[in-house]
């Protein structure tokens, strides 16, 4: 039986380290809805997510009350819409109603971010993926809860660097046209090489093809119940470090996988995948950075960090798994920049660049995310940052993602206010040198060999 | 049976086991196990209890954090899974 320890422990990761689950994200499948007509089109995306998701956000509330555990966030994702509008937007404003449809969809059924707004496209980009990238800048200015996604890569096919030099300046034009609220556009737009189907997290949640209908798919967090652990366990060696990670990492897990379930039963939508990833917030001990400063760093950022973060992504992984019955998304540790106040603190103090965040995300999940970076940087040099991530995980065949948000008007050493989850940061500073004939070039990377690994 | 868990955490005063549990017999919440103990002078005590019978469990929540609140303790009801998920095989 259950004993007081027990119960109090349980109790003070809620209470004290802020466990959390991140998200409950209700990925939905819009194939049924395609048509050529774009009214109908529309009119059939807005009918389908507002009867499926319905329930989502009450019953989301309820499994909270039940258990004392805050559900932060629930969310929806949906079929890639470059797919489901092909057939009717023959041009980027036809694209962006659609846009529009989302937002007035996730605002009825309450989610606070609907993901999809995405194209896959790591190997060549038909028309209407073409029109659907060139949409972003507006449909995002448009729209309050929209997320995109592009994946422009992949282990399998190499990287379309067509759409590598498209997203660069998709990005600058979003930050142009989300100026007046500190480019806020970019915070919502990511782009990605071996994208998961079934990732619950935003900004790049999507509903895979590869899904079913509809799917309950469970973030959880809990970096501050990390390093509440391993503050117990100061000087230890790496078998104990390693250890308590570990047992930490299934505890959480397990009221994920509760959460998971009660929620599947509960919509009688089936149960996906849990994420495995630790996912930070702005509040003070709630951060990865944090937990490297527990390893033994004096910052995140100083020689160690990526051995540091790479023995911690692999621990929790290796806890979360048996405490899981499905694992998938993106699973492992997330290093935003603005959502992470040991990050934000680290960048601050000198320690941390975009460079050594870039080594950082070969070990981890997810890249580089939530980095404000000068407003007067070129769509080029954005360009060759996010082909330069992009490789990282052509070759290491794991996920990458690129979310920079240039703030215009803003330079080195400002910083820039977010809000909310997505918090605050520094501009941080750009390699200056150019990339202009890389990206220029037309074409794609071929795929990478798969053997001959030595 | 619907098993839960209610912790009553909070400074040690007069009448705190005697309140949650008339409020509880006053709302069909049968009491199965009781364990306290008092830590410098604070008062820990879990209670496992049967909800079945409870109207409407996230009114219980509700009005066991609102006397909670009179009292001056916080007391939570979290129904046991979450327990048993966390540190039960």
């Amino acid at each position: 039986m259950i004993n007081l320890y027990e119960v109090k422990e349980t109790n003070q990761m809620i209470e004290q380290d802020n466990l959390d689950v991140r998200t409950i994200t209700l990925g939905i499948s819009l194939m049924d809805c395609i048509d050529s007509d774009l009214e109908r089109l529309n009119q059939k995306i807005y009918d389908k997510i507002t009867t499926v998701a319905k329930d989502l956000v009450k019953t989301g509330k309820e499994i909270e009350c039940d258990y004392g555990i805050p559900i932060v966030n629930k969310r929806i994702s949906v079929t890639p819409i470059a797919i489901v509008g092909e057939a009717a937007c023959k041009k980027p404003e036809d694209y962006v109603t659609l846009a529009e449809t989302l937002d007035r969809a996730a605002k009825e059924v309450g989610v606070n971010f609907i993901g999809g707004y995405s194209a896959l496209v790591s190997k060549g980009m038909t028309k209407g993926e073409e029109n659907l990238i060139r949409s972003i800048p507006e449909a995002l200015a448009k729209t309050e809860r929209v997320c995109s996604s592009i994946n422009v890569g992949s282990t399998k096919t190499g990287l379309n660097m067509d759409a590598v030099r498209l997203m660069g300046e998709m990005v600058v034009k979003t930050a142009e046209y989300t100026k007046e609220q500190d480019s806020l556009g970019c915070a919502k737009l990511v782009v990605f090489c071996n994208a998961p189907d079934d990732n619950p997290f935003m900004a790049g949640a999507f509903h895979g093809v590869t899904e079913a209908d509809a799917i309950i798919n469970v973030g959880v967090s809990g970096p501050g119940v990390v390093k509440h652990a391993l503050s117990k366990v100061r000087g230890e060696s790496f078998e104990v470090l390693c250890e308590t990670i570990k047992k930490t990492a299934f505890k959480v897990t397990r009221v994920g996988q509760l959460v998971a379930q009660e929620a599947s039963r509960r919509l009688g939508i089936p149960f996906g995948i849990i994420d495995l990833s630790l996912a930070p917030t702005p509040a003070i001990g709630d951060s990865v950075a944090e937990i490297l400063e527990e390893i033994g760093l004096e910052r995140a950022g100083a020689p160690g960090t990526t051995a540091a973060l790479a023995l911690l992504n692999d621990q929790v992984k290796k806890g979360g798994v048996m405490a899981s019955s499905y694992v998938g998304g993106l699973s492992g540790a997330f290093i935003p920049v603005s959502e992470d106040q040991g990050m934000i603190d680290a960048v601050k103090a000198g320690a941390l660049t975009i460079e050594k965040l870039e080594a950082m995300t070969c070990v981890c999940s997810v890249g580089l995310d939530m980095i404000a970076i000068p407003g007067d940087t070129k769509a080029s040099t954005i360009s060759g940052i996010i082909a330069d991530e992009m490789a990282i995980g052509m070759i290491n065949q794991k996920t990458t993602a690129v979310r920079l948000i240039p703030v215009i008007g803003k330079g080195v050493g400002e910083t820039v206010e977010f809000g909310g989850l997505l918090g605050y940061a520094p501009i941080m500073p750009v390699n200056q040198f150019s990339c202009e004939a890389f990206v220029s070039r037309r074409g794609r990377i071929p795929a990478p060999i798969h053997s001959f690994k030595n | 049976m619907k098993r839960s868990i209610i912790t009553v955490v909070g400074k040690d005063t007069v009448g705190i086991i005697a309140k949650v549990c008339t409020y509880l017999a006053e709302n069909n919440v049968n009491i199965l196990d009781i364990s306290q103990t008092i830590v410098q002078g604070y008062f820990n005590m879990m209670m496992i209890v049967d909800t079945e019978k409870a109207e409407s469990f996230e009114k219980l929540v509700r009005e066991l954090d609102g006397l909670g609140g009179t009292i001056g303790v916080v007391i939570k009801c979290q129904q046991e899974e979450i327990f048993d998920k966390m540190h039960r095989i």
